[in-house]
């Protein structure tokens, strides 16, 4: 293989392991903050051992995602330099927003949250909990903004600037919020952030489906199962709604990267594939099952509408469509799975019915993989179709602006042994972290939420035992994956 | 605004960024580092727990620098970024690799398991110092970079000795930050036992910061122009010197808090002579001068530096809050529990 294609590979292996951890942060963030919301109104103590539950979970996810990210912001200057050049500018003020802003907003507060518990009153606490969902979402807001950017470029010029007597192009930001609210961005972010619920509500379901089948804690997992699935189902009908919307403006800004999801190879009435196996070569879907004209109804409300095919465009500006189409549809086909069997489930939540289903119980158990499967899916979708583009070309106040070519983004000084090695490293050590997270995660759900009452006067400061406890943490890979008063009861998440 | 002021203002928030970092993670690659020389389970254990909670919340002034970095002076970070490709490689497996024997390391009680962890996050601790040492002293020598802005150099050809010589430097003067910052976190026979490393690195660190200062001063004439335009600059070696000086001091008076400030004051004394031999450069080029990656050709738009100020400015207070936070829930010394690592 070439420097290109390993260097995808590395990104793409990279960034999908990372990608485990950002959605299950912003999805288990809500579930948070609902039972939270539910142990201030009630002020039931059984409300705040699920929610300290949870933030023990919470915080082991964020740290994973927070050790695999500062992969990523390497592997942009080391594997794709031409591009970080390109982009620098623009990325800049994204970035720079992403890291102050986000980031330490939502590591402040977790902070408090995990640290907090009897330090601050539950109202501050209930609030700290509120900014760390509303950080986790807003530091989705900067990434997805500048990968839109990406997609639909806006508010932007392209300059040829001359270092050393050698001209070279890169992009620089005339308008920031054209930049910020590029024509993808508002609908891409929140089908991202509804994946994230999605899985973070699935994520709930699992373990609390679990309780509920060993019979362990069960008052506990039945309000969490109920809480998931509520959650669950409305992400479901949003996620359709605004993959809808997506999809529809990709037939305007994207038109390549729609055929390609859908094997859609010569402009004309589209029709909506249920699944197929596309063949670039021959130019046709085999073994399709498909609805005649539904692509041309779903964007132009016509079944007879044309839809603008691949091969309206050059070969050398075509997306592979093989894997763009087989991520699609497997997120769009898990996608319909979890509103069928949410929905489905809702009336079985009356008079406790599913707690009785073991079959059911057991689906969900295992449901949150197809969850993380959609997740990574719907983003294999978007990366492979608008290749072979990295930054898209665009038309600006009438002048059309070249793209940037994903094979003119790579590093000019970089090997392909070189990056051969680092992928084989890469595996390894991501085995090694992948284990590090089930030993720990598991840990933490065999022990479970602390079912008893807490002792009198444990509701005031105790700083002895926040000193010892915090000095003599289980300090996972994050440095805050304990709440202190684990620790200072016997048998901790060890 | 002017372009030139923003700038500066960048060159110097990133000094500021990596001062930030040096100190932070410093102390905790330290603890690494002297890792291995405690003999007892125990001690190990109270050693890595005085950094549990502290040690990823100090990398993330690692990423802010990366990313600020980026966004300030693209050039730079992708030619530094690509040119360093295996070193920069090796320092992300250390630094995950070290997170992984933290966690690992007292999960099961075996005496091989431990061994192996030990090593590794002493390994890891190790090689991560050194790399910081090692991209540094190269970026004072310069790099092969030709005029499209590429440096095509192989692992091997940063490993020459005005690197690696800045490396052990770095490796030592971690050690000896680390060493003090254990002694504040422990008492009793560990801590007689961390006095003792404390000479011993502050020893071996006297021995090798007079060396390479030496060696810079041949090696790198140009480290010294900037001091030539701007005489005040001295003050700077000369604060460092003292800080140095008053570290045995500290230690002899039994006032180890002072001789923590001092380490500190050192370290961030050593990054800031590096930003002021490297200034106005960011990337110098042994190839021809005039292909020098300097903060004024390898800038941001104004308006993307005039915009990120803006988030700095609101957003700086919050970070500072967050580590004062952290460092004052955490204080005071390190005890074992059935939580602990």
């Amino acid at each position: 293989m070439d420097v290109e294609a390993l260097s995808r590979l590395q990104f793409a292996g990279t960034i999908m392991f990372h990608y485990l951890f950002p959605p299950l942060t912003i999805g288990l963030g809500l579930v948070m903050v609902v039972i939270e919301g539910a142990w201030l109104r009630t002020r039931d103590e059984s409300w705040k051992h699920a929610a300290r539950f949870w933030t023990r979970v919470f915080a082991l996810n964020f740290a994973l995602g927070v050790a695999t990210g500062i992969v990523m912001e390497f592997e942009f200057g080391t594997n794709w330099a031409a591009y970080s050049r390109f982009v620098g500018d623009v990325f800049g003020s994204a970035l720079a927003a992403e890291g102050i802003f986000a980031f330490f907003l939502e590591s402040g507060f977790l902070a408090v949250l995990v640290f907090g518990w009897d330090r601050v009153g539950p109202r501050m606490h209930f609030a700290s909990t509120l900014m760390v969902f509303l950080g986790s979402c807003f530091s989705a807001v900067w990434i997805v903004v500048a990968n839109s950017w990406q997609q639909t470029p806006a508010g932007y010029h392209v300059v040829e600037s001359v270092v050393h007597g050698v001209p070279s192009f890169r992009a620089e930001i005339t308008d920031f919020w054209a930049m910020v609210f590029n024509p993808s961005s508002v609908s891409r972010l929140l089908h991202t952030l509804i994946g994230g619920l999605i899985l973070g509500a699935f994520f709930t379901c699992s373990v609390s489906a679990y309780y509920l089948l060993r019979r362990r804690h069960e008052r506990f997992a039945r309000r969490c199962f109920t809480i998931g699935v509520i959650i669950a189902a409305c992400s479901s009908v949003l996620a359709l709604v605004t993959g809808h919307e997506q999809a529809s403006k990709l037939a305007v800004t994207q038109p390549a990267k729609l055929a390609a999801f859908e094997g859609h190879f010569e402009t004309g009435p589209a029709g909506l594939y249920l699944m197929g196996w596309p063949d670039a070569e021959s130019g046709r879907v085999r073994y399709g099952l498909a609805i005649p004209g539904g692509l041309s109804f779903l964007v132009h409300w016509d079944f007879h509408a044309p839809v603008t095919g691949l091969h309206e465009f050059p070969e050398s500006d075509r997306p592979g469509v093989w894997l763009p189409f087989q991520s699609y549809h497997l997120m769009v086909g898990l996608g319909t799975a979890f509103l069928a069997l949410t929905l489905g489930t809702l009336p079985l939540l009356r008079a406790g019915r599913v707690f009785r289903m073991r079959w059911l119980l057991w689906l969900y158990v295992f449901a949150v993989l197809g969850a993380f499967a959609a997740n990574q899916a719907g983003w294999v979708a978007a990366e492979t179709g608008r290749q072979p583009w990295v930054v898209y070309p665009s038309v600006q106040n009438g002048v059309e602006i070249p793209g940037l070519r994903t094979s003119d983004g790579l590093s000019e000084s970089v090997r392909a042994g070189q990056v051969l090695w680092s992928i084989v490293m890469f595996g390894a050590i991501y085995a090694l972290l992948f284990a590090v997270w089930v030993f720990v995660l598991n840990s933490k759900i065999q022990h479970g939420p602390d079912e008893r009452a807490s002792e009198p006067g444990s509701d005031r400061p105790d700083v002895r035992g926040i000193l010892a406890s915090a000095a003599g943490r289980v300090g996972h890979v994050g440095s805050m994956t304990e709440a202190h008063g684990e620790a200072s009861r016997a048998g901790g998440g060890a | 605004m002017s372009h030139d002021a923003l700038s500066l203002i960048w060159f110097g928030l990133l000094g500021v960024l990596l001062i930030g970092y040096t100190i932070l993670d410093g102390f905790d690659l330290g603890v690494g580092i002297l890792h291995p020389i405690a003999k007892t389970d125990e001690h190990r254990r109270m050693m890595m727990n005085s950094i549990g909670p502290l040690w990823d919340g100090n990398e993330v002034w690692l990423v802010t620098f990366g990313g600020a970095l980026f966004a300030a002076f693209p050039p730079a970070y992708a030619t530094v970024f690509s040119g360093f490709y295996v070193a920069f490689m090796l320092l992300l497996f250390a630094l995950i690799f070290r997170a992984v024997s933290l966690e690992f390391r007292s999960k099961v009680v075996h005496g091989g398991w431990r061994r192996v962890w030990d090593g590794g996050f002493f390994g890891s601790s190790l090689l991560a110092a050194a790399l910081i040492g090692i991209t540094g002293g190269n970026l004072m020598l310069g790099l092969p970079m030709d005029e499209h802005l590429v440096v095509e150099q192989s692992l091997t050809g940063q490993l020459s000795p005005y690197p690696l010589m800045v490396g052990a430097l770095t490796v030592l003067l971690f050690s000896m930050h680390g060493a003090i910052f254990l002694y504040l976190k422990t008492e009793g026979d560990l801590q007689q036992q961390v006095e003792r490393w404390i000479w011993r690195a502050f020893g071996l660190f006297l021995v090798v910061y007079v060396l390479t200062t030496m060696f810079t001063l041949v090696k790198v004439p140009r480290a010294v122009q900037n001091f030539e335009e701007h005489p005040w600059l001295w003050v700077v070696p000369v604060l460092n010197v003292l800080a140095i000086a008053n570290i045995p001091r500290a230690m002899f008076k039994r006032r180890p808090a002072y001789a923590f400030a001092s380490s500190c004051a050192t370290i961030a004394a050593l990054a800031f002579l590096f930003a002021a031999a490297m200034f106005p450069d960011l990337v110098p080029s042994t190839r021809d001068p005039a292909w020098n990656l300097t903060i004024f050709n390898a800038r941001s738009s104004e308006k993307t530096l005039g915009i990120m100020l803006v988030v700095a400015i609101v957003g700086m207070p919050f970070v500072l809050a967050y580590t004062a936070v952290i460092y004052w829930v955490f204080r005071g010394k390190v005890t074992l529990d059935h939580a602990s690592y």
